[in-house]
């Protein structure tokens, strides 16, 4: 109990210190590595509450592949963080202000909270004990049958963003020759080679 | 959730290890190894030649492409996790619904390949 | 489950020929774009058919994630009308415009069927996704043309400010399931009319909550204080995307503002009805101030828009089925108007290039006098001057209004369009009293002809044949209520 406890205080200060260095460092990929860190220390803490899978996914997804777009992004765009953080101060008071409200506002949330009786049981799927099926199970047990639409749906928004990258950014160049090859395959020695009778001694 | 968390603790001991092991190693050739910081050993050196330009230089927006459409293909297999945990459990329904989510994303990945989103050059 | 399947055989039908396009389209010879366009238009239609064969009552599917009802159909069967016709008015200006890609067609497809699923969604989930499904391929078809500047720039706005109203969506929507538990329309709305019944007031974090969802959901109706991204995407678009962004997205918007309050938060009407009155009155007042210093017909279309977001709200505001009933035939109304205006928009080519000023409209009556006249037809409508079909729309939401007590809604309205009405006549005025200026290029093409004319016919006859559209909307706002109580 300890122990889990001690890990908690752990992830989440790590977490916070890596998110205030995310927009406080002055090199961008420094941030991007930054958020790597804020992003595992969450899958850490994730781990913590029992959602082992959303754990593994924050890795997986976060760590492995949106991480790794952002490092893209940062090197394509080539930005200059000391003029993009020049309104940093001015903005600052409006900034605070916003913060400020949703901060107070989520106290007020947690203030009131109060989870109506009757949750218990309207919950479609409640939770299983993570003593008898795994959190990767439970999910798995309803995802693909009671949520179908849902998850085919889900699948339809990837095939658009898959559509939308590449109509936004691909570009096919000109002048570059590609390597076909079927061409390559099915050329026949009649199409490539030519035999010349050359006169010996005056060249081609 | 306490035995969940059990399962849990050799990775925790094997950050222990790597987080320890690697203060170690960093603050013993700090502490131990003779230093003579020099700013000359700091600079930039190109073949003999003082640096020509800035080593960041800017990326393709080629490598943006690769990454985003890994990001998809990711997400598909994210999905594919649940799915062959419970398959026992839920079924030919279960199975066929994601032949069919993988057909929608394969359906992606065709085109992909048609519009040469896959060649580099 | 194959039950299920023929509840939504329209949304399948139009995502498998989606499909079925872009493949065909990844796999043809040559520049396929000509006929994935025709036939992605065929598909639209065919679907509205389907639409229409669909039974009215009331049906749940995929255990109440999905519904179908005669609201869902009504409002479908315009979002299909608005898609078709902007994908035939992008016919010839896809291929002038140097943005031939068959793509484009495709993504208005996916754009479609995620509209067809947010008005169909029974549940907080659904209805994001069907959200999502909707705004990601709208932002990649506002950012089409990605060799311009402004395309560029309408799609990214657009982006990221949709990203952050999805956002706004998504915490209110987790608050709602944090506080009720579920997120399931119907058992919230159970949860909400027993906690009523036993008298309790409902939880702060439940309005919080609900508050965020209505901010999400007035971003994508683009109602004041929610509107900055409307003008610039407008502007910035391709005109046909810009005359499909103003047509099916907003009525797919408004119909899921309808179903949201009107459904599962319908115990929650004294609060909910406070934040609709205020929306409805910041977008009347703004779009009639600031329309009328505009000089760009597009962005004049995006504050007009704004305009009219704010009266169809009052209808919500009613939060009657008098109010959703005025609501519908507002949103049809508005839809045909709209789809006229940005016909002649598109007719708008002087020497080959687009222009979009609203001086170039000078003198049009002596150079095009039909063009002309649609174009006042729609222009005298949206000002709401009898007997055009924009004044009736009008007339039934203020009656809704006071119905419902809300004299404030319906003085400011008329007081707005009163105002509004300057910018739409001056309009009027420089077609038919100013001298002319260079003439438009001919021909239009005869699809455009057509649907100026249909438009037109449509608006300027509605107060002679009303019963299709009013008897519609009474039947779409009778079973939305229907499934409330």
């Amino acid at each position: 109990m300890v122990v889990q406890a001690l890990c908690f205080y752990l992830f989440s200060a790590v977490a916070i210190a890596s998110a205030v260095m995310v927009i406080s460092s002055r090199n961008p990929v420094h941030s991007v590595l930054f958020l790597i860190l804020a992003f595992f220390n969450a899958a850490g803490l994730f781990v913590l509450m029992g959602a082992e899978f959303l754990g593994m996914i924050l890795v997986v997804v976060y760590l492995g592949a949106v991480t790794v777009l952002f490092l893209f992004v940062v090197m394509m765009l080539n930005i200059n963080v000391a003029e993009m953080r020049q309104g940093f101060l001015q903005y600052l008071p409006i900034g605070a202000t916003v913060g400020l409200i949703l901060l107070v506002e989520l106290f007020m949330v947690l203030g009131g909270w109060a989870i109506s009786p009757e949750a218990a049981q309207v919950a479609q799927v409640p939770t299983p004990p993570p003593e008898q099926v795994s959190n990767t199970a439970a999910l798995g047990n309803v995802l693909y049958t009671k949520y179908v639409y849902l998850f085919q749906a889900s699948g339809i928004v990837l095939l658009v963003a898959m559509i939308g990258a590449i109509v936004l950014t691909l570009r096919t160049r000109t002048g570059v020759r590609r390597q076909n090859l079927r061409e390559q395959s099915f050329r026949t020695r009649d199409e490539s080679v030519e035999v010349k009778k050359v006169q010996s001694g005056s060249g081609v | 959730m306490e035995s969940l968390l059990i399962e849990y603790l050799p990775i925790l001991i094997f950050f222990g290890i790597a987080i320890g092991l690697a203060l170690a190693m960093v603050g013993a050739s700090y502490v131990v190894a003779r230093q003579s910081p020099d700013p000359e050993k700091d600079s930039a050196y190109e073949c003999g030649f003082e640096a020509f330009d800035d080593a960041r230089s800017r990326f393709d927006v080629r490598f943006y492409l690769v990454s985003i459409l890994f990001i998809i293909f990711d997400l598909e297999v994210a999905f594919l996790f649940p799915w062959a945990v419970s398959l026992s459990e839920i079924g030919v329904f279960g199975f066929w619904s994601m032949v069919v989510f993988l057909g929608i994303l394969t359906i992606g990945f065709i085109y992909e390949w048609k519009k040469g989103a896959l060649e580099w050059e | 489950m194959t039950y299920d399947l023929a509840t939504i055989a329209p949304e399948l039908f139009l995502l498998v020929s989606a499909m079925a396009l872009l493949m065909l389209g990844a796999f043809r010879q040559g520049n396929p774009t000509g006929l994935v366009l025709s036939l992605a238009t065929v598909a639209t239609v065919i679907t509205f058919v389907l639409v229409w064969l669909q039974p009215t009552a009331r049906e749940l599917a995929f255990g109440g994630l999905f519904v179908r009802d005669g609201f869902g159909n009504f409002m479908k069967g315009l979002i299909l009308v608005g898609s078709s016709v902007s994908l035939i008015m992008a016919w010839r200006f896809i291929e002038r415009e140097n943005m031939s890609r068959f793509e484009f067609p495709v993504l208005m497809l996916f754009a479609t069927v995620g509209m067809m699923m947010m008005v169909s969604a029974n549940d907080l989930i659904s209805l994001y996704i069907g959200l999502e499904l909707q705004s990601l391929s709208l932002y990649v078809i506002a950012a089409f043309r990605r060799d311009t500047l402004r395309s560029t720039e309408s799609g990214l706005k657009y982006f990221v400010l949709g990203a952050l109203s999805s956002g706004m969506l998504l915490y209110g929507s987790s608050l709602v399931y944090g506080f009720a538990g579920t997120t399931n329309f119907n058992t919230l709305a159970e949860i909400l009319q027993q906690a009523a019944q036993a008298g309790e007031a409902p939880s702060i974090g439940l309005i919080v909550g609900v508050v965020f969802v209505m901010a999400g959901l007035a971003f994508k109706v683009g109602g004041v204080p929610f509107h900055m991204w409307t003008p610039d995407v407008y502007e910035g678009a391709p005109t046909p995307v810009t005359a499909f962004f103003a047509s099916a997205p907003k009525i797919a918007a408004m119909a899921l503002f309808a179903r949201v309050l009107m459904g599962p938060f319908a115990e929650l009407v004294a609060q909910w009805q406070q934040v609709v009155v205020a929306i409805s009155l910041l977008s009347m007042v703004l779009g009639a101030l600031a329309a009328i210093s505009q000089t760009n017909i597009k962005r004049l279309m995006a504050y007009s828009s704004i305009g009219h977001v704010g009266y169809a709200l009052i209808g919500l505001a009613a939060g009657t089925e008098a109010g959703v009933r005025g609501l519908a035939v507002y949103m049809a109304i508005y839809l045909f108007m709209n789809l006229g205006t940005f016909a002649v928009i598109l007719c708008m080519r002087q020497k080959d290039r687009m222009v979009e000023n609203i001086d170039d409209l000078r003198g049009l009556s002596r150079t095009h006098p039909l063009m002309a006249l649609a174009m006042g037809i729609f222009m005298f409508s949206m000002a709401g001057i009898p007997p055009l079909a924009g004044f009736f729309s009008k007339l039934y939401v203020f009656l809704a209004a006071i119905e419902a007590q809300l004299y404030t809604l319906a003085v400011v309205g008329v007081l707005s369009s009163v105002v509004g009405a300057f910018y739409y006549l001056r309009i009027v005025k420089l077609m038919y009293f100013d001298e002319p200026a260079e003439s438009f290029d001919q021909p239009f093409g005869r699809e455009m002809s057509l649907i100026m004319g249909a438009a037109g016919a449509i608006t300027l006859l509605f107060f002679v044949f009303p019963s299709p559209i009013v008897s519609g909307a009474e039947a779409a706002a009778a079973s939305l209520l229907a499934a409330a109580g």
